[in-house]
């Protein structure tokens, strides 16, 4: 109980010293998401710096623009009444804003989710909690490009289409009833168009995964709805409590209807 | 409060700094290696507009018919000035250009040659790098180099090198040995052997002083060091760092121990089920001061092993 509070405290410190520049930043500074907010969500009102609600953590600068890993948690747990139904996330400068969109069940129990996105401009990073009441809820981070030579492309093609849908599911021992990291990471280079075939000498069309159901016993805990934003070879990390021994399942589904899967008993 | 003292040893460095960095343009000069080898040597910074973009290792060798110049520079104004020294060693046509790899510290100077008609030359896999990162590239680098870049343009490589398949190249009575690699430092790196003087032209294959970037694969780039450290050469021309006939060696061991020492730290994280974070918050911080630059790419370096050591 008391380390939770302190939780709380460190995070809502930590937060308040990053969200006074995030207040302050005039429109100027963010000067697509007026738009991009009106292309997604229409005239809906989104409350801004709903640091109560979710933490996001996103590095300050990019280290490798193609691999960013960002996290994001909600403070309060998923229940039947009251729940974060989706977690869209947008990243303004990206070439495909809406990066992706977490449809989470209120039987996750909480909501502790990373993932890995490319980064290639100075940007913000928008997650917006969207709850089962409809209302909007959003946190934002400034994310700096990286330096020197990092670009958003792949690293070693070959390599990545070699080794196409192969996937793993990883976690430490699992206990019934108790909370559990896992990750679901599947390989995929995740074309997003902008990449070059020099045999063919033409550019070779988008291929990326755009679908990842994560089920428990055939009940699904998370769905992510991803675009090109996704860095190579998705992953996903998540927590959950299994409340009775099954299966957790991944069933990941790219943008050319190919379709990988991989289930582990618990 | 500001005693005089201060004020003079602070004017004294700004005025050093600001010669050192000047000197990307006004003293841009070549230093010999050996007979008919010269290099630019890049300053262990990050590219900007007062460096013109000019911080890795590029120069040329010359035959008795033509040169090779060897990685162009990181700014189409660094390709001119190096045409500029070229001139100034030897009147003879340039014949070759040749790309170590796609990163735009050494291919941006490219069109400075275009009135020469060389041929350029490349690994296989340079092509597919270059336009891949073209736009990104052009859009980071002409806003980062401002004026120097002007002029540059992304130039692929007309006769390439494939893995397994060395290539040889004559300059007129001195051969150069193109060797492309599997993925390393990036999945297309190339290396430049001239025969005569025995001098080894790495790229980015190996830096020293300066951290090296991983940019291709950490397992990789460990078995070609491996490899090269059997070479044997006289005179090395690193991608970054002093040419020469004596640190290299040195060199090459120091940046085979970061390496490996990353690779350890790494899978032991991965083992225990950590993320990228923990191990750009934890991995081989205790090497900070062995290398310039670490700052600025160490923990890259981690994330990019890291995402590939996950499938071993």
């Amino acid at each position: 109980m008391f380390n939770r509070f302190i939780h709380i405290l460190l995070v809502s410190l930590s937060l308040f010293a990053v969200a006074i520049p995030a207040s302050h930043a005039a429109t100027d500074k963010e000067p697509k998401w007026p738009a991009l907010k009106t292309a997604y969500f229409g005239d809906r009102e989104i409350r801004d710096n709903a640091d109560d609600l979710l933490v996001l953590e996103a590095p300050k600068r990019a280290e490798d623009a193609a691999i960013v890993p960002i996290s994001i948690q909600s403070l309060s747990p998923q229940n039947a009444d009251q729940y974060i139904k989706n977690i869209h996330v947008i990243i303004d400068e990206n070439p495909m804003p809406y990066s992706a969109n977490f449809v989470l069940s209120p039987e996750l129990g909480t909501v502790d989710i990373s993932t890995r996105m490319r980064v290639d401009q100075y940007t913000y990073v928008r997650a917006i909690a969207e709850m089962n009441d409809g209302s909007l809820h959003m946190v934002s981070r400034f994310v700096k490009a990286s330096g020197g030579c990092s670009a958003p492309a792949g690293k070693d093609a070959a390599a990545a289409l070699a080794r196409m849908g192969k996937m793993q599911i990883r976690m430490r021992q699992p206990t019934v009833g108790e909370p559990v990291q896992a990750q679901v990471i599947v390989s995929h280079p995740n074309y997003s168009g902008l990449q070059y075939d020099q045999k063919n000498r033409k550019y070779i069309p988008a291929h990326y995964v755009d679908d990842i159901d994560i089920s428990y016993n055939n009940k699904t805990l998370i769905k992510v709805e991803a675009g090109i934003s996704l860095s190579e070879d998705p992953s996903v990390r998540f927590t959950f409590t299994p409340s009775e021994p099954g299966k957790l399942k991944a069933v990941v589904h790219d943008s050319q209807e190919q379709e990988f899967s991989m289930e582990k008993d618990i | 409060m500001f005693r005089p003292q201060f004020l003079f040893i602070a004017s004294s460095l700004l005025a050093v700094l600001m010669h050192n960095v000047t000197a990307g343009t006004d003293d841009y000069s070549v230093q010999k290696v050996t007979e008919g080898v010269f290099y630019h040597q890049g300053v262990h910074q990050d590219a900007t507009a007062e460096n013109i973009g000019a911080i890795a290792n590029v120069g040329f060798i010359i035959g008795e018919r033509c040169v090779a110049v060897i990685d162009s520079g990181g700014s189409y104004k660094e390709g001119e000035l190096l045409y500029q020294a070229l001139r100034e060693q030897t009147d003879k046509p340039v014949c070759y250009v040749i790309n170590t790899h796609v990163h735009p510290d050494h291919m941006l100077g490219n069109a400075a040659f275009s009135p020469e008609e060389p041929v350029f030359v490349g690994h296989e896999k340079l092509p597919a790098a270059m336009a891949a990162r073209e736009d990104f590239f052009e859009r980071a680098f002409s806003e980062t180099l401002g004026k120097a870049y002007d002029g540059a343009e992304f130039i692929p490589p007309s006769q390439t090198v494939a893995v397994g398949e060395p290539v040889t190249l004559d300059l007129g009575n001195r051969e150069l040995l193109l060797t492309a690699y599997t993925t390393a430092h990036t999945d297309h790196d190339l290396t430049v052997y001239d025969k005569q003087s025995e001098t080894l032209w790495t790229g980015d294959l190996l830096f020293i002083d300066r951290i090296p970037a991983l940019d291709g694969s950490i397992n990789g780039w460990i078995n070609n060091l491996e490899d090269l450290k059997t070479e044997t050469v006289s005179y090395v021309v690193p991608g970054h760092g002093p040419a020469g006939s004596e640190q290299w060696q040195q060199g090459l061991e120091k940046q085979l121990s970061y390496l490996k020492t990353i690779r350890e730290q790494i899978r032991q994280i991965i083992f225990d089920f950590g993320t990228i974070d923990d191990a750009t918050s934890k991995v081989g911080v205790e090497m900070k001061d062995e290398w310039l630059l670490f700052e600025d790419y160490h923990r890259r370096n981690v994330t990019a092993a890291f995402v590939e050591l996950e499938w071993e």
